[in-house]
């Protein structure tokens, strides 16, 4: 029988806050985590800046033999796992951890592996690679990691699906706990896509902005590379409520859909399949809706594409609902994106504030929706969407609820 | 023609239906080239002629409207170079 499915736990690593208190603190004043890299040498980049998980010491969470089995991937997923799974304060028995799935999106996977280890071989000419370059780079290695980490042993597997990774990972979990195959779901994404060799994929593109990232603004010039984990423990309500459980928020509905059309350019068809899918998933009316957290690249083609798909969606509650960025803060963390922004998503129906879209400019005729700009307002939410549309034409929306006694009381 | 209308125009015509006939003053978006077609046409002029084009496809007034300007921009990297 189909149970409803709630959140009761989250984790978050990102250029903004390596826990989900700081980076939702940063989200909700307008702090932005995007500045030159460091982790990485720029002097031959055309575009220096990126969002990057800065002063992350692998050794505040993991033991040395840890830190060197597990790519910066994985490490950000399992110290996300870890403070999601606290969070929830579900401690796993053996029946417990068979019945709880572990689903991690990834974009890119083991990129600081893949790139140390090619480099050593192509240019240093090293006879050999370390024997952990393989089980450390390949895509599935985080939802391992934190399998492992954690003592899960139900399904788990990893989802691939560039930028919406993470919200299909999740939109596959809430499936399972709302079907019942699993009780609960440690779930979410990650990425650490920062490196030489990524970074010049995508520079090679034309799509990364020089200065900042500025979604849905009139002079946007593209978007800016980021990288963390978010990871969320949804859970039957039966089984939070028999726990007596703080519940966090509902996820209501998924959608998603392919565009069949082009690798690269968003397709507003596909996008108001996905948008359509998880509100009828959801059992909610378009004007249920208060706030979409968007996609929200910063590039000319997302946006104004993500604006029009809103709007037929919608019809003419779309200048109604508050639509906001969290990549003009946090940059485009392509695996990881759909978690940190289910999160916020979550936490601004919590804390009744939509964080805002910063860096705007003002209005692009082309954009004519209220995305929140630069400041965060409050606002009482009972449901929102979260949008993730990827490259490959893939497309996926989670609907979420507001779970009653979970919203903090208004101050 | 100089040598480098003749390559660019050598370039766009991988890019188009065989045997059309380019001229300069075509534009690329009459031509069937779209933006990510124009990203891939910069990178084979880069390999071409070794040089370094900037060029953001997020710009909301195109730098490279018709064939002509493609030639001028790329000729005066080319003769900029020592």
């Amino acid at each position: 029988m189909a149970d409803r499915v709630v959140v009761t736990g989250w984790g978050v690593v990102s250029s903004i806050g390596h826990t989900a208190a700081s980076y939702w603190s940063n989200l909700a004043r307008g702090v932005s985590g995007v500045a030159d890299a460091r982790i990485i040498p720029t002097d031959q980049l055309a575009q220096k800046i990126v969002a990057e998980v800065k002063n992350f010491d692998p050794r505040a969470h993991l033991d040395d033999r840890q830190v060197t089995m597990l790519d910066r991937v994985s490490q950000f997923a399992v110290v996300a796992a870890r403070e999601a799974i606290a969070q929830s304060g579900l401690a796993f028995d053996e029946a417990l951890s068979e019945r709880t799935a572990t689903i991690i999106g990834t974009g890119v996977g083991g990129q600081n592996t893949q790139d140390d280890n090619y480099k050593r071989l192509y240019r240093d000419n090293a006879k050999r690679l370390h024997p952990l370059t393989i089980p450390k780079l390949m895509v599935n290695a985080p939802a391992s990691q934190v399998s492992m980490q954690c003592g899960l042993r139900g399904p788990c597997f990893a989802v691939a699906s560039a930028c919406a990774s993470a919200t299909h990972a999740i939109g596959l979990a809430f499936q399972m706990v709302r079907s019942g195959a699993a009780t609960c779901a440690v779930t979410g994404g990650a990425d650490a896509c920062i490196t030489f060799g990524t970074m010049k994929g995508w520079e090679a593109m034309r799509v990364m902005a020089p200065d900042a990232c500025r979604p849905f603004s009139r002079d946007r010039k593209g978007l800016v590379l980021g990288e963390g984990a978010a990871v969320l423990v949804l859970e039957s309500a039966e089984h939070a409520r028999a726990r007596s459980a703080e519940i966090l928020g509902e996820v209501v509905g998924f959608g998603m859909s392919s565009d069949a059309y082009d690798l690269t350019s968003p397709d507003e068809g596909g996008m108001v399949r996905a948008l359509t899918g998880a509100l009828t998933d959801g059992g909610l009316a378009a004007t249920d809706i208060q706030y979409v957290n968007a996609h929200g690249t910063g590039t000319m083609a997302n946006d104004e594409t993500e604006t029009k798909a809103i709007k037929r969606t919608f019809g003419t509650h779309a200048a109604e609902l508050a639509i906001s960025s969290n990549k003009s803060m946090v940059g485009h963390a392509l695996g990881a994106a759909g978690g940190l922004e289910l999160v916020a998503t979550l936490m601004a129906m919590r804390e009744k504030t939509v964080p805002p879209t910063i860096n705007y400019l003002g209005p692009d005729p082309a954009c004519d929706l209220d995305y929140v700009p630069n400041e965060a307002r409050p606002l009482e939410i009972d449901a929102a969407l979260s949008n993730s549309f990827a490259f490959g034409g893939l497309n996926a929306v989670l609907a979420v609820r507001r779970w009653p006694g979970s919203a903090r009381p208004t101050r | 023609m100089d040598d480098v209308a003749a390559e660019v125009i050598a370039i766009i015509a991988k890019k188009v239906p065989e045997g059309q006939k380019i001229e300069l003053t075509d534009r690329l978006e009459d031509l069937g080239i779209d933006s990510f077609g124009a990203v891939e046409m910069i990178f084979d002029l880069e390999e071409k002629f070794d040089i370094q084009i900037s060029y953001n496809s997020n710009d909301a007034k195109p730098e490279f409207e018709t064939v002509g300007d493609v030639v001028n921009a790329i000729a005066k990297v080319v003769n900029g170079k020592s």
